[in-house]
């Protein structure tokens, strides 16, 4: 599974990303995460607040760390 | 009204609080706060808890309310409204609005992408830093609600006349082309549940306070240095009262420092003690936050130099006038 982590670098950037990482391993998949912190590529997602979790290419959550259950439907 | 002042000194001035670090400090410490040492000692403590306190409250409270205004819908608030109106609803948007600039500049691209007029975002973007709930509250604290809602009503003011310039000045041209390049997709903001809101609300305190921490231990530090063993002939002599260069000087030196309004505040508290004028520790205030060094590289990777000079001139030169006015009447609000 592909995820993208869109921000320019905020704390809260990297709190999505361990977050992420944790919950694909309570579910045992296999993830490859990128962060994107190029203005311009995140601007092609559309996205306005960051940071941003893309899954497989489509925009999940922006703006807000979601909750350990939400992450967990997001990845599967 | 007596109930109202009640509020006013233990809710936001801390009384309860400045008379328990005083018990603490004399009697567990056996440090007389009229000395020298136990005043600076009491200064810090107290300003720390009180800072900390105020802040975790007060960034709830405002994340909660800016849960319910994502960037969509005040794109689209924004955009249903033109000329000056469209400037003072982007400077008031501004207020309730991210605490970083790291987030406002992809606010920035998202608002000029979708076609909202330059002044209006210039609108938003000069408020978003300078006037916040927060900063408000911490002024009727720190000195009193007049100075406060002065402050407030000259940052919207400063906002909407910045817009209104920059939107004269044509400046279109000076965007980085990729910012319109490609059109955004409109997003619909999603609906949160109040579980989602306070999460949201708290994560943004956790993120504020471990941003902000040390510049408040650091502001606090230098306000109790100045309050109690930096000589008030050395301070007004720099930037007193009767100099004409003290406003100019003070945001001159605000301009390129980083720090957050929340560690600032105590050093503006301190200088106004030692006889600073009041315009010359706000317009210090203000340029510190409104402006700095990584903020301005942020927004030199969205807008051209040309533009990016003419903000800064503006925003420098607003302080500077509104330093002066506050200096001129400040015996209307001490």
């Amino acid at each position: 599974m592909e995820v993208k982590i869109l921000g320019t670098g905020c704390p809260k950037c990297k709190k999505l990303t361990e977050v992420t990482e944790q919950a694909a391993k309570e579910l045992g998949i296999e993830i490859s995460i990128e962060k994107v912190t190029d203005l311009e590529k995140i601007l092609s997602y559309s996205v306005m607040s960051t940071p941003a979790l893309v899954v497989n290419g489509v925009v999940k959550v922006a703006g807000r760390i979601p909750s350990h259950d939400d992450l967990k439907k997001m990845l599967v | 009204m007596d109930i109202f002042k009640w509020l006013n000194s233990q809710l936001l001035r801390m009384d309860w609080l400045h008379g328990l670090v005083k018990v603490l400090v004399e009697d567990v410490f056996k440090l007389p706060t009229s000395k020298q040492l136990g005043a600076s000692v009491h200064f810090f403590i107290y300003d720390v808890i009180k800072i900390f306190i105020l802040l975790s409250v007060l960034i709830f409270v405002i994340s909660w309310i800016q849960s319910y205004f994502p960037p969509e819908r005040t794109k689209r608030i924004l955009g249903n409204m033109t000329g000056l109106k469209a400037k003072l609803m982007g400077a008031l948007l501004g207020t309730i609005t991210p605490f970083c600039s790291c987030s406002s500049i992809p606010l920035f691209i998202g608002f000029t992408n979708a076609g909202l007029p330059i002044g209006v975002t210039f609108a938003f973007l000069i408020s978003s830093p300078l006037v916040d709930l927060a900063s408000v509250i911490l002024l009727a604290s720190i000195f009193n609600w007049p100075i406060a809602i002065a402050y407030v009503i000259t940052g919207i003011v400063l906002a909407v006349i910045g817009g209104v310039i920059i939107s004269k000045a044509k400046m279109e041209q000076y965007i980085e082309g990729f910012v319109l390049k490609n059109k955004m997709a409109t997003i619909e903001p999603e609906k949160l549940s109040n579980q989602e809101r306070s999460r949201f609300a708290l994560d943004q305190v956790e993120d504020v306070f471990k941003r902000v921490w040390p510049y408040v231990l650091i502001g606090v530090g230098i306000g109790a240095l100045i309050h109690n063993w930096i000589p008030e002939t050395f301070i007004t002599g720099m930037i007193g009262k009767n100099h004409w260069w003290s406003v100019l000087v003070a945001t001159l030196l605000g301009v390129p420092m980083y720090a957050d309004i929340f560690g600032t505040l105590p050093i503006a508290e301190a200088l106004v003690n030692k006889g600073v004028g009041l315009g010359t520790a706000l317009a210090f205030m203000m340029s510190v936050t409104a402006l700095s060094l990584p903020s301005l590289i942020m927004l030199k990777k969205v807008i051209k130099t040309p533009l990016l000079v003419l903000f800064t001139g503006i925003v420098t030169a607003g302080i500077i006038i509104i330093g002066y006015l506050f200096n001129t009447f400040d015996y209307l609000f001490i």
